[in-house]
């Protein structure tokens, strides 16, 4: 399967190990990948805080340069809702967060990975509400998880679960520093519920969310540390 | 923006972590119960989805249904008026007292008089005004506003609660047991209650059909006081109208397992017709929800039904604080509200919220209150009512990330800064730097990484 690989720009720049696991992870799965070189960003910082109009020539460039590739997969939920809900229709439903990829188009029923820590799992609200990735606690529904069905194929891994299961963890774009009290406040309750549960990292789907918990955790020294869930279902690190 | 803007006042409230925790921690507890209470009702979605239809439904023919209502009102033999907004309001409120020669008022359930500010209004007027549901009264001892809609004194202690009674009413210090102030609460009302011969109570839902209208309470203060007196004078937001008497059972059943997790409220008072002797008086108050219903992105606004649920799951919101929001109605719901009333005073609130959606799908009639937020920052951003350094950023930010180029040229030099300089943003004028580390720039983009990977491998 031919698949174009759309790498956030802050992922691009701040966590490339993200985009490569999620590269290597297509690949392992059988996917042949391209990146295209000429990628930026999705437009979605601009368009939250109010900017939409600026966010047209990131939104424009990216149904360019992938206009031609039948699946778009992106590490990020919020990237994807951004440009399903502001490309056409046509270029929008072609792109795929990693997760929903694996699980829905790709059908992954077994992964060659270890993964033998502790982790606890951040569902960053994009993913969880916007993509539908899991049920949520508002709403009477079946539980389902596409992250946690993919989780439980990694050999060694044990998942535990934060008091509030999809409580938001404050990054919220510009909030996180024109809210700046209330954002860190929303991030030390998240990091303060994982720590709690002992784990060695804090795996979500969503790098923004997972680089704001990682500031505070590294403001704390502490010894647990965030990873991308390609990172994770990418680990071969047996026990 | 405003003198002390939704950042600044939630930076306040924040600054002392164990109120915030506890503040958060119960309000929390309160969306629990909602869980457990839409959670046991297998048809919850469905009602969710019947309740938000009639109201689509109702305010796609609201003058229709308006007229409907005020004529089976008269036919009931109760006066109706029409206020375009909260001055005219209070004016209609303090004609009807003149007319009777009231000096004192009980009033319960209204958010809409807190919306119009009737107390401060009628108390300039010489007269007596007494919010008799516990929370109403405790603020207004206060003199602060209402920071919850459904949980007035949310933000209080009760020792905070204690020290207001020992101030104002003069009761010893140091009480704190909720019985006993809840009793000191009822006999300095009772009497209040007893001397009161107007009544002022909000209107939950009003039947087009038959010109009743339901008043939900858990104190029954509504009753007491409309009973008591000798004339009642319900205030409602023309939104508050629904087509007929049998759509109340599915509000009914949403409202308080949405609010508080209760299957209903202790009261739900119908009130279709004076008793002998006694007036009865409707005030339709517009207020903005005309222009807000003329507004195609936020028309659906007008559905709520004041549950409050959005308020307690909102992370924000339970972080920050009602009054952090400096409008009548704060949460979700009021930064969607609010804006239409007045863009320039209200334009800090849309910004105030990740987005996180929670509220969107806790809301029993299912108002996209995320989206709505969202429209609401390119409504204010176009207005030109956005920070002039925020709009200076994001167009250098927009400038840098629309081309490739630039882009991956500013990615490496900003990474190399960073790396050699993180003195540069490790500061505490850094926003960010606050409360957390940076994240360490990468040696080598994703990019840079890809373009060397077939020579590596
Ligand atoms: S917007 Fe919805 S959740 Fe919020 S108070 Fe209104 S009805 Fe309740």
């Amino acid at each position: 399967m031919n698949v174009a690989l759309f790498v956030p720009c802050y992922v691009d720049q701040f966590f490339p190990q993200v985009g490569v696991a999620t590269l290597e992870l297509l690949e392992k799965l059988g996917c042949a990948v391209t990146y295209p070189t000429e990628q930026t960003c999705c437009g979605q910082p601009m368009a939250n805080a109010g900017y939409e109009h600026l966010a047209s020539g990131c939104e424009m460039n990216v149904q360019r340069i992938f206009s031609s590739f039948e699946y778009v997969v992106t590490p990020s939920g919020s990237c994807t809702v951004h440009l399903r809900e502001h490309l056409p229709a046509a270029h929008g439903s072609r792109i795929y967060e990693v997760c929903e990829f694996l699980t829905d188009v790709l059908r992954v029923k077994s992964l060659a990975a270890s993964f033998p820590h502790r982790i606890g799992l951040h569902s960053s609200c994009h993913g969880l509400r916007g993509l539908r990735l899991a049920s949520m606690s508002e709403q009477n529904e079946p539980a389902f998880s596409k992250p946690i069905q993919l989780l439980s194929l990694v050999d060694g891994l044990e998942l535990v679960y934060p008091e509030r299961p999809d409580e938001c963890c404050g990054f919220g774009g510009t909030f996180c520093v024109t809210e700046e009290a209330v954002s860190v406040k929303m991030g030390q309750d998240r990091v303060d519920e994982h720590l709690a549960n002992n784990v060695d990292y804090i795996v979500g789907s969503d790098m923004s969310c997972l680089m704001h918990l990682q500031g505070i955790l590294r403001r704390r020294k502490s010894n647990t540390d965030v990873l991308h869930i390609a990172q994770v279902l990418n680990a071969y690190e047996p026990a | 923006m405003n003198q002390l803007d939704h950042a600044a006042a939630a930076r306040q409230f924040v600054a002392d972590t164990q109120r915030t925790n506890w503040h958060d921690e119960t309000l929390w507890w309160i969306r629990q119960k909602r869980d457990k209470a839409a959670h046991g009702l297998p048809e919850w979605e469905h009602l969710r989805e019947l309740a938000s239809q009639i109201k689509e439904h109702t305010l796609s023919k609201l003058d229709q249904y308006l007229e409907q209502f005020e004529q089976s009102a008269h036919r009931n033999g109760v006066e109706v008026h029409w206020a375009a907004d909260a001055n005219e309001h209070n004016q209609i409120v303090l004609a009807i007292l003149r007319e009777y020669g009231a000096a004192r008022i009980v009033k319960s359930k209204s958010m809409l008089t807190e919306e119009c500010h009737l107390n401060p209004f009628l108390i300039k007027q010489g007269i007596e005004v007494v919010d008799t549901d516990l929370g109403e009264r405790i603020v207004q001892l206060r003199q602060e506003p209402p920071s919850h809609i459904v949980l007035p004194a949310i933000h209080l202690k009760k020792e905070d609660v204690g020290q207001t009674f020992h101030q104002h009413l003069g009761v010893p210090a140091g009480i704190i047991d909720p019985k006993a102030l809840t009793e000191i609460a009822r006999q300095h009302l009772r009497e209040k209650f007893v001397h009161a011969n107007v009544a002022i109570t909000g209107v939950n839902f009003a039947v087009a059909q038959t010109g009743a209208f339901v008043v939900c309470t858990n104190e029954g203060n509504a009753d007491l006081g409309a009973h008591l007196a000798d004339v009642h004078i319900a205030c409602m937001g023309i939104e508050k109208v629904i087509p007929a008497q049998e759509h109340l059972g599915v509000f009914l059943r949403l409202l308080t397992r949405s609010a508080t997790g209760q299957p209903i409220t202790a009261y739900s008072s119908h009130f279709a017709k004076p008793r002998p002797g006694q007036r009865m008086h409707i005030i339709l108050v517009d207020n903005g929800r005309s222009h807000q219903l003329g507004r195609a992105d936020f028309r659906s606004s007008l559905k709520c039904i004041r549950c409050g649920a959005c308020f307690n799951t909102c992370p924000v919101y339970r972080r920050s604080g009602g009054h952090s929001y400096h409008t009548a109605i704060a949460g979700p719901i009021g930064s969607v509200l609010s804006p239409n009333l007045d863009l320039k005073k209200h334009a800090d609130l849309p910004f105030a919220s990740t987005l996180c959606g929670s509220c969107t799908h806790v809301c029993p009639v299912k108002i996209d209150l995320d989206k709505q937020l969202w429209k609401w920052r390119q409504v204010i951003v176009a207005a030109g009512l956005a920070p002039a350094s925020k709009t200076a950023s994001m167009n250098g930010l927009s400038w840098l990330l629309t081309s490739p180029r630039l882009y991956r040229l500013a990615g490496r030099f900003g990474r190399w800064t960073l790396r050699q300089f993180p003195w540069l943003v490790n500061h505490r004028f850094n926003p960010w730097y606050i409360g957390r580390e940076m994240p360490l720039p990468a040696r080598k983009s994703f990019g840079d990484w890809y373009a060397n990977r077939g020579r590596t491998n």
